[in-house]
């Protein structure tokens, strides 16, 4: 069993910290001192290692022996076996959960297995406190390279030509995006990371940014050096206290170390970077809005016609906006090349996708997969299927901008483009697994609520359309929907759509629209015969 | 008066840039678990703004309050996952449990009830958080557990 040169990884994401995992750190991290005072054992505080819903987590490596729902009751036990000699705690391993096998090995769990981890790859295995662990894995190596062997120019044509596509509705090549800042002529230029991951059912970023910070510190910089900004914002939502404190540090500790400030790596480019929490406003998703939103006023997109961010953005000077995880791939494109990324995925969308796996799925947690992989694979192979011997309905994906496809059409690749041809988004990577549990046509008021909560009230269409649509829907689920109902739902969605000036109004009717557009029958059995298929609505809790 | 002292050594670390504005309200929010009018007007004057523009900036942001937090603020995330997973039968029993409803605070400032859009929990859905802590995979018996565990004086803000 372990000895020597052991270490063990202690999960402390969002999910894991819930479960207790602090406790269970500092209490193994005394337990381990005490039992082996001359051994190198080392306890390390993590990130999210993904699969929450087994948390608290931790991993013996170099093993890779994997423990699930770790407790303090369980600590006396896991430092006992460390002794030599000893076996491992079997109780704690992972079990199949048709064959109620352990499974001891990480890398051996299916969830794990079937996945292929890039921007995920050290979240989990490094210490994000600590840039130590980071730089151990070769990071800030892909700022000096860019700094001192290529030209702005040679970064905006690697990351041109690696094919990364942005995470907003449209998809928008990175790479282009970087070379209009560039070209646009001003005193100074900002850098901004859009981390307000407002989308309900979606965790990536926050994991990323829990995880592996200095990933998206890094790209950020590099992004600053190709645009020719100064500084940089990271526009984190508030609601995640624990990724602020690790970026916080992060930031510190790169800027001691000389990758932030003044001469960065002894150059004579200068870059900083600095916090500002996100209030809570899902509009603020639209990059005008956010711009506004950091200025100090109300979060709401700029009126028609609106010049690019990269042309006009923050404090009217050009601004490059961009999603973590673009960031995050960054230092990976520069170091591995554009064809390494570009190899992975399909012709028009490369890369990786990383999803938020969550809902009636037997493994719910943080995935990522190459671009392409079909909807099958992720919800059978990685997801372990619906759990409870149910049937699977829907999948979600893109949040209140996306759209729920039909179980029928699973085989579908997952990539910005089919997603697209099929009525919903890729987005921010929100996937929520529906089974026959699940009612469409709530599914479709429960979206409404959400938009017409958020909805700035800038445009008419958009502050008065989503509420109508929403009453309709909610009528429809209470037993009092009306023939022409659906009609009239058509037409509302037609108007918002093209009356909206920014793309939560523009997108608000998807989950309506899909959900007609595979789900009618359950729209029309709630209308017509007052039933709910799915057994959701018109129950008799709904109506006290 | 208490509020000023807390208010101004809270302006003393700001230049009274209007983009200061934002961070500014969270930091008074931190300390006073709102924002008082009167903490609102003399933030304008500082920032240089009219007062109008305070309030519609406060008023915006679903993270600021304009009335005072319980101690206990109980909130239900209502996200996707955990929607489908049984959010709005939590919700309803943890309404009966505090005897508020969503958005209220009880008048002996002990409890406030809110819904919030997603705490990002979602692989542990339905989660709800009370004050800095989260808890995941809630049934509406184990809501009623982690109440009563609260109104057992565990858990104060």
């Amino acid at each position: 069993m372990p000895k020597k040169h052991s270490t063990i990884l202690v999960c402390q994401g969002t999910g894991c910290v819930s479960g207790g995992s602090e406790q269970v750190f500092n209490l193994l991290r005394d337990e381990i001192e005490d039992a082996f005072p001359d051994d190198d054992i080392r306890v390390k505080r993590t990130g999210c290692h993904g699969f929450c819903q087994q948390g608290p987590l931790i991993v013996i490596e170099p093993e890779g022996l994997f423990y699930t729902k770790v407790k303090t009751d369980d600590i006396a036990e896991i430092v006992k076996s460390l002794s030599p000699g000893k076996k491992p705690v079997d109780r704690l391993f992972y079990r199949d959960p048709s064959t109620k096998e352990p499974i001891p090995l990480h890398h051996e769990i299916p969830f794990y297995s079937q996945q292929e981890r890039t921007i995920l790859k050290y979240c989990g295995n490094i210490d994000p406190e600590d840039i130590d662990d980071y730089l151990a894995v070769d990071g800030y190596k892909a700022l000096q390279k860019a700094i001192r062997e290529l030209t702005p120019e040679g970064v905006i044509s690697e990351v041109k030509n690696s094919g990364l596509r942005g995470l907003g509705g449209a998809g928008f090549p990175t790479g282009r995006k970087w070379e209009a800042c560039r070209n646009a002529v001003a005193e100074k230029k900002y850098v901004v990371c859009n981390a307000d991951e407002g989308d309900p059912g979606a965790f990536q970023d926050r994991s990323v940014m829990e995880g592996n910070p200095h990933s998206v510190i890094e790209g950020m910089i590099i992004a600053g050096y190709a645009t020719g900004a100064s500084s940089g914002f990271v526009y984190v939502r508030a609601e995640y206290p624990l990724a602020v404190s690790r970026l916080k540090i992060a930031i510190d500790q790169a800027r001691k170390n000389g990758f932030l400030g003044d001469n960065i790596l002894d150059s004579d480019f200068s870059f900083d970077i600095e916090i500002f929490q996100g209030a809570g406003a899902f509009v603020c998703g639209e990059s005008t809005a956010l711009v506004r939103s950091i200025e100090g006023k109300r979060g709401r997109p700029k009126p028609l016609p609106r010049p690019r961010t990269s042309d006009i953005g923050l404090w009217n000077r050009p601004t490059l906006l961009n999603n973590v995880k673009s960031y995050a791939n960054i230092p990976l494109i520069i170091s591995n090349g554009a064809s390494w990324f570009a190899q992975r995925g399909t012709e028009k969308s490369k890369g990786t996708a990383v999803f938020s796996l969550t809902g009636k799925v037997v493994n719910c947690g943080l995935i990522e997969v190459p671009m392409g992989v079909t909807l099958r694979k992720i919800i059978y192979d990685i997801g372990g299927g619906v759990p409870d011997g149910k049937t699977l309905k829907a999948v979600q994906t893109g949040g209140p901008s996306g759209g729920c496809l039909p179980a029928d059409m699973i085989d579908m690749p997952v990539d910005f483009d089919s997603l697209a041809k099929a009525g919903s988004i890729m987005g921010s990577g929100g996937m929520v697994i529906m089974d026959e549990d699940t009612c469409m046509v709530d599914v479709a008021r429960y979206f409404l609520d959400f938009t017409q909560r958020e909805s700035c009230g800038q445009c008419i269409p958009c502050r008065l359309g989503t509420v109508q649509m929403f009453k309709i829907l909610d009528d429809i689920t209470k037993g009092d929907g009306r023939p022409g109902d659906i009609d009239v739902l058509l037409e509302l969605s037609e108007s918002i759509i093209k009356g909206s000036i920014c793309g939560l109004g523009k997108t608000a009717p998807n989950p309506v629209l899909t959900t007609l557009r595979y789900f009618r029958d359950e729209y029309e059995a709630h209308i017509h015969e007052k039933r709910c298929p799915a057994g959701v609505c018109m129950t008799q809790e709904e109506i006290n | 008066m208490e509020e000023e002292i807390l208010l101004e050594e809270i302006l003393a670390s700001y230049r009274g840039n209007r983009g200061e504005l934002v961070p500014i309200l969270q930091d008074v929010q931190e300390s006073l678990g709102y924002l008082p009018e009167k903490t609102m007007i003399d933030i304008a004057q500082f920032i240089g703004v009219p007062e109008s523009h305070v309030y519609s900036v406060a008023s915006f942001y679903e993270q600021f309050r304009l009335l005072p937090l319980g101690r206990k603020r109980v909130s239900v995330c209502r996200g996707t996952a955990c929607h489908i997973r049984g959010a709005p039968q939590i919700l309803s029993t943890i309404e009966k449990a505090v005897n508020l409803k969503e958005g209220e605070t009880s008048d002996d400032l002990e409890y406030t009830l809110e819904t919030v859009a997603c705490i990002g929990c979602c692989a542990l859905a339905p989660c709800i958080r009370i004050n800095r802590d989260v808890f995941g995979e809630m049934t509406t018996e184990k809501a009623d557990e982690v109440l009563r565990a609260l109104d057992d004086g565990g858990e104060d803000a």
